[in-house]
């Protein structure tokens, strides 16, 4: 039987390949031309990179965004993995309750998430700002960072647990020593998934946040709403290259033995 | 305090739901109270009578609801389901072929498939504004159609109904190509054979045992491109303008500038009701499809 593929079948996926990563490409390469306003090849320059040192709202931003991940992480990631031990390892009533739960942050559009969440702060009069930003990414990382860590457990060797408690060690002792060392790595790997979606997030953070709380996603949209410089490009590229590097490391520890 | 921590564990013990309590607790509380009590919320201002200064006043009415029977918003969901559909069937076209070949390579699979869930990871901001810079009147393909002598001035694609769609689809194409990948992956080949065998040319075999074969995969990666396009606001707001209003633009602008916060939580839950209606539709198809269709 012939397995070669049809010619126009190889072009059409060569032209999808290229519709799909041409323009953030493009976006890269121009980050690094040197000129403002023109989207001829003026020769390579660093400048642009440059001025975004130059710009506080930029620095703001960025610092906003670490503290809002850094804090959506940690919780994220305590919560869902007790979460994940509670599904992974327990048989409780209300569990299909909470399944249901945790798939409705994954299913639900950005912009429904921001706006009951604006409601309820307003509700509460709960002013805006770093720990609304905070609470909100915490709310929608939660089932992610579960379904990573379920599927550790599912992968996890229960005998070393009993084992454990079967030479004397009280279930607390067992869990530190036995049952985190061996979870670690998708713990680890669902802490990085989230604090990406946390550094990512525009819609449901432009709702939520208050004035002097933008984190670096809302400052990027504000320069794009503007539309001038090719420092968008350099900020644009930063930040591909920030999740990268994030994803990569989640993907190696996910799948660390 | 050894001995508060002896009597906890004791007391756990004792009573494992209460154990499985402890562990759920804390999670299933923010959830609780950050994901499902602000809906409920939305549902109720959707359902009460405006106040003044985007607030909302004691009562009941239906008339937020009753106002997407104005042709002006009526003209907005029509837009943001022709668009959803539209967007999804130039997925499927051009993400079947490219699911297809991935399915039937050997050597380049994995490089392929990295290539396909690469832009999930890339940051959505970010390829909407890539998608600027090549559309706007001064972008890169006016430029260099410009120079080729091509058009003798500049092609207005940004703020047009091609521009949007043309994002929607770089946005939600990777949805498609996947499950449809992983069905077609799972085609027994002996089938293929044995049709071949019995006399079917190409075109037959394919119309008659993998495009059947593929449908679990077809409808996952539809509803998988619908849902989130339904739902979408950068794209048609950075693409699009101000005159191609999808339905989450509407709700984004009832909540800043319109200031008419149940009107908005009206719109806002009609989403939400059409994504769960399509979500539903995807685990019944899954469901039947026995793991055909990749887990949401």
């Amino acid at each position: 039987m012939k397995t070669g593929l049809p010619k126009w079948l190889i072009a059409v996926t060569g032209v999808v390949y290229f519709f799909l990563h041409l323009p953030v490409l493009v976006l890269v390469v121009f980050s690094f031309n040197d000129s403002k306003f023109s989207v001829d090849w003026r020769g390579f320059t660093l400048q642009w990179y440059q001025r975004l040192l130059e710009r506080p709202d930029i620095l703001r931003g960025l610092k906003a965004s670490l503290i809002v991940g850094g804090a959506a992480t940690i919780i994220s990631a305590v919560l869902g993995t007790l979460l994940a031990l509670a599904l992974g390892r327990q048989q409780f009533r209300g569990r299909r309750v909470l399944e249901g739960f945790l798939y409705v942050p994954i299913v639900t559009p950005e912009i429904v998430t921001g706006i009951s969440l604006l409601l309820l702060f307003v509700l509460l009069k709960f002013p805006l700002g770093l720990a609304t930003i905070t609470i909100a990414h915490v709310a929608f990382c939660i089932s992610f960072v579960v379904i990573v860590v379920l599927a550790r457990i599912q992968g996890m060797d229960e005998n070393l647990e009993e084992a454990a408690m079967i030479l004397g060690a009280d279930e607390i002792t067992t869990f530190w020593k036995v049952t985190v060392p061996q979870l670690w790595p998708g713990i680890l790997s669902g802490a990085l998934l989230a604090f990406t979606m946390s550094f990512d997030d525009f819609v449901i953070t432009s709702f939520v946040s208050g004035p002097g709380s933008s984190t670096l996603p809302i400052v990027v949209y504000g320069m794009v709403r503007k539309n001038v410089e090719p420092s968008i490009n350099a900020i644009s590229t930063i930040i591909l290259l920030a999740t990268a590097i994030l994803i990569y490391l989640a993907d190696r520890l996910a799948r660390a033995k | 305090m050894p001995a508060f921590r002896e009597r906890a564990l004791a007391w756990l013990y004792t009573r494992p739901q209460a154990r499985a309590w402890a562990l759920v607790a804390p999670g299933g509380f923010w959830l609780l109270a950050f994901f499902m009590v602000p809906l409920l919320i939305m549902l109720v201002y959707s359902l009460m009578p405006r106040g003044t200064y985007g607030g909302v006043e004691p009562g009941f009415t239906l008339e937020h609801y009753a106002r997407f029977f104005d042709p002006l918003y009526l003209q907005v969901l029509q837009r943001t389901f022709a668009w959803s559909i539209g967007c999804t069937v130039i997925c499927l076209f051009l993400g079947y072929p490219v699911a297809y070949v991935i399915a039937r390579s050997q050597r380049w699979r994995t490089f392929l498939l990295f290539l396909v869930v690469l832009p999930f990871w890339t940051s959505f901001l970010v390829r909407t504004f890539a998608m600027i810079f090549l559309m706007r009147d001064t972008g890169l393909i006016n430029s260099w159609l410009l120079k080729l002598g091509m058009i003798d001035e500049p092609l207005t694609m940004l703020y047009t109904p091609f521009a949007v769609m043309a994002g929607l689809v770089y946005g939600f194409l990777p949805f498609m190509i996947l499950p449809i990948y992983a069905s077609l992956e799972k085609v027994d080949h002996s089938l293929l054979e044995a049709a071949e065998v019995l006399g079917a040319r190409p075109a037959a075999r394919f119309r008659r045992v993998t495009l059947p074969l593929s449908t679990p995969g077809v409808v996952a990666g539809s509803l998988l491109v619908f849902i989130p396009a339904l739902g979408s606001f950068l794209t048609a707001d950075l693409l699009g303008g101000a005159k191609q209003v999808m339905i989450g633009n509407l709700v984004q602008n009832q909540f800043s500038s319109a200031r008419n916060w149940p009107f908005g939580s009206a719109a806002s839950f009609i989403v939400m009701a059409l994504v769960l209606a399509a979500v539903m539709l995807y685990l019944r198809v899954k469901d039947r499809s026995a793991g055909g269709a990749p887990p949401l």
